[in-house]
């Protein structure tokens, strides 16, 4: 026995003796995903798209200095043809105007300001609540378990635009209700994900190693159990953010949203419909700028989640 | 590596420890309250300086046992003295200061590391919870306790996933070793190596012993294992000690029938002392833990039970001449130099005997 064991410690070199002239650096799981994501031209693609209109949403005002057109003045004579209807993109206007004979182009991008704080807002608001739930829920299970996952079924049970309706009713719409009520009905997919997933990482030896440590509860929930939760909640997070902007522009079309005359691309598609026949401006410039925010978006979590997926190849 | 009779004082006083889980009730209101009985009644000391080795079958209770030693698991009811103080009832912000003194290596190297850390942060990790080292005096300790196990200290910031198995379970050495603790409870701390690799992982184990005077609860089920390191063995069986003995004892004359199946089932490396040596086959299996049989819990598979085994529980003493280091749970302790054979005196008929062709 002893021999064999000498024979299989003289295979492996000394590790000590290894001469090393420069650090070592282990690539961590986060620097892989980064590594892969950075690889997928679909991933670069989106990222480059979604950059294009984070920067026309942030120029949004020099937009409006350069056409000369503030977001809510109301061309009447310029704007407007003599019948009263929408003038086709030209000129001056260049994606057209809308029945009150406002810029559609400078709305658009005043517009794309409200998707993205909205949906980037409540994004943050949703996976922050998601997670303490979820991992609370999973790791303390039991009673604290029964009754977050009871709070759970609860909001999910809940009819969600009824709610809204009436809580419009009484307080008026405004973009701070909007992102809280966003984010209030949609943090339980995230608090599920992560408290199955707590579930299991729970029962890993390295928790039971972190307790005998003497680790406190918030340690281990801080340190152990949130880096290894991450994973999916960025996959899932890179797929709320694109839901969150079609449910700001439902929710504005509605006129649940944010009030007029702020420009929003639910509003302007809700406005749209009186002159749909005669306009098709009105209807296409806002709906394509929400169709390919949201395209984006979700063509970017899917190069996300695969990314994160630890099956993936290690490079 | 013998027992260090210099300092006979005991570390580790374990005395009527009972582990039960409580069964969910599937129904409402009302119902059977069921649970698994995981550990029943077991006393145990280890003195310091010494191994104390754990074997039995998986499901026994042992890691159970190792998890209330350490307070992981808080106890149904008995008690635990550890180096002077009770810590059976002891809440869980007393016991962070004990924890220092008391470490644990577990099975599973893949599972014990958080893979979303450094090896040093992981290593690191004791030092950060109990607030001792920051910064580089840190980083330099770390790389210490890297140099001690033997690994490379450059590889301070590489992952888990970096290394080979027997690599990771060096990291969860260095990790236990960080405080200098008292005692060792190693769960299972090679069985999920390669043969080659356990033999460095338990000479490793026994080099430190001796370096930082260490005493380890050492768990395991292989028992050519547990005869290298111990000093002392206990055997479990369905969550109650079979048999405590000197290591050499145990192996030369096992008392209770269940340990002497068990060593029986050891696998000799020379084919021909394999083919004359009897094996004993236990039939049957292990009895759920959530119903244990009555008296002993070894009585529907033993060929020596008789009526008596299924009512009274056997006390652990010593039988025949034992030294009292020798203690036996059975009424019916085999004598010196008897061979266990199929009486069919259970009612299972549950030991047959193979001759080996």
């Amino acid at each position: 026995m002893s021999q064999i064991t000498g024979q299989m410690e003289a295979l492996e070199p000394d590790p000590i003796d290894v001469v090393v002239s420069k650090t070592i650096e282990g690539r961590s799981p986060w620097q892989l995903s980064m590594a892969r994501l950075r690889r997928d031209p679909m991933a670069i693609i989106t990222l480059v798209v979604i950059f294009l209109i984070i920067l026309i949403a942030l120029c949004a005002p020099l937009i409006a200095k350069f056409t000369g057109h503030p977001p809510n003045m109301q061309y009447r004579t310029t704007g407007l043809t003599p019948e009263g209807l929408p003038r086709p993109p030209g000129g001056e206007f260049w994606f057209g105007t809308d029945n009150l004979g406002r810029d559609v182009l400078v709305r658009i991008a005043y517009g794309a300001r409200i998707s993205l704080v909205v949906s980037l807002v409540s994004t943050v608001l949703t996976v922050t609540l998601g997670v303490a739930v979820g991992i609370a829920a999973g790791y303390y299970g039991g009673i604290i378990d029964s009754v977050l996952s009871r709070m759970v079924d609860f909001v999910l049970s809940f009819p969600f635009i009824l709610f809204v309706l009436a809580l419009v009713a009484i307080s008026g719409p405004s973009l701070v209700l909007l992102v809280i009520v966003i984010a209030l009905f949609n943090w339980t997919y995230v608090a599920r994900v992560v408290r199955g997933q707590t579930l299991s990482l729970r029962q890993r030896e390295f928790v039971e190693a972190a307790l005998s440590l003497g680790a406190s509860d918030r340690r281990i929930m801080f340190y152990d159990l949130l880096p290894n939760v991450l994973a999916p909640v960025i996959a899932l997070t890179s797929l709320l953010i694109p839901l969150f902007v079609v449910l700001e522009a439902t929710l504005s079309f509605l006129g649940l949203g944010v009030p007029a005359p702020t420009a929003t691309w639910g509003g302007m598609l809700s406005d749209s419909v009186v002159t749909y026949r005669q306009a098709w401006w009105f209807v296409v410039f806002p709906g394509a700028a929400l169709l390919i925010t949201t395209l984006a978006f979700n063509l970017l979590g899917d190069s996300v989640r695969d990314a994160f997926d630890p099956r993936a190849d290690r490079l | 590596m013998s027992a260090n009779t210099v300092s006979p004082e005991v570390l580790l006083k374990a005395e009527h420890v009972v582990k039960e889980f409580p069964l969910a009730s599937r129904r409402l209101w009302g119902g059977e309250k069921l649970k698994v009985n995981a550990v029943s009644d077991v006393s145990l000391d280890v003195h310091r300086g010494e191994t104390v080795g754990l074997v039995g079958e998986t499901g026994c209770g042992k890691s159970t046992l190792a998890r209330c030693l350490t307070r992981l698991y808080d106890l149904t009811d008995g008690s635990v003295n550890f180096d002077g103080t009770d810590i059976s009832k002891l809440r869980r912000n007393e016991m962070r200061p004990l924890r220092r003194e008391m470490q644990m290596i577990f099975q599973d190297p893949y599972g014990s590391l958080n893979p979303r850390r450094t090896v040093g942060s992981i290593i690191g990790e004791p030092f950060a919870i109990h607030a001792i080292a920051e910064g580089q005096e840190r980083k330099r300790r770390v790389q210490e306790l890297m140099e001690v196990v033997g690994l490379n200290p450059e590889h301070y910031n590489r992952f888990p996933a970096d290394f080979s198995g027997g690599q990771r379970q060096r990291i969860g050495v260095a990790r236990a070793l960080a405080l200098r603790p008292k005692l060792i409870v190693c769960d299972e701390p090679v069985s999920a190596l390669d043969v080659s690799i356990q033999a460095q992982v338990v000479n490793l184990l026994m080099d430190l012993q001796t370096e930082f005077n260490l005493t380890y609860l050492f768990i395991a089920h292989d028992l050519s294992v547990v005869e290298q390191v111990s000093d002392r063995v206990m055997v479990m069986y369905l969550g109650r000690a079979a048999e405590i003995a000197p290591v050499d004892r145990l192996y030369s004359n096992p008392r209770h029938p269940y340990t002497s199946a068990l060593l029986s089932a050891v696998p000799i490396p020379d084919p021909d002392v394999s083919d004359r040596r009897k094996q004993i086959i236990l039939t049957g299996d292990v009895p759920s833990p959530v119903d244990p049989p009555t008296g002993c819990r070894f009585h529907p598979r033993c060929p020596k039970a008789q009526d008596v085994c299924k009512v009274e529980v056997p006390p652990l003493a010593s039988v025949f001449q034992d030294p009292p280091s020798h203690q036996v749970a059975c009424h019916f302790p085999l004598a010196d130099g008897e061979q266990l054979v199929g009486t069919g005196g259970g009612e299972l008929g549950a030991i047959t005997i193979e001759e080996a062709k």
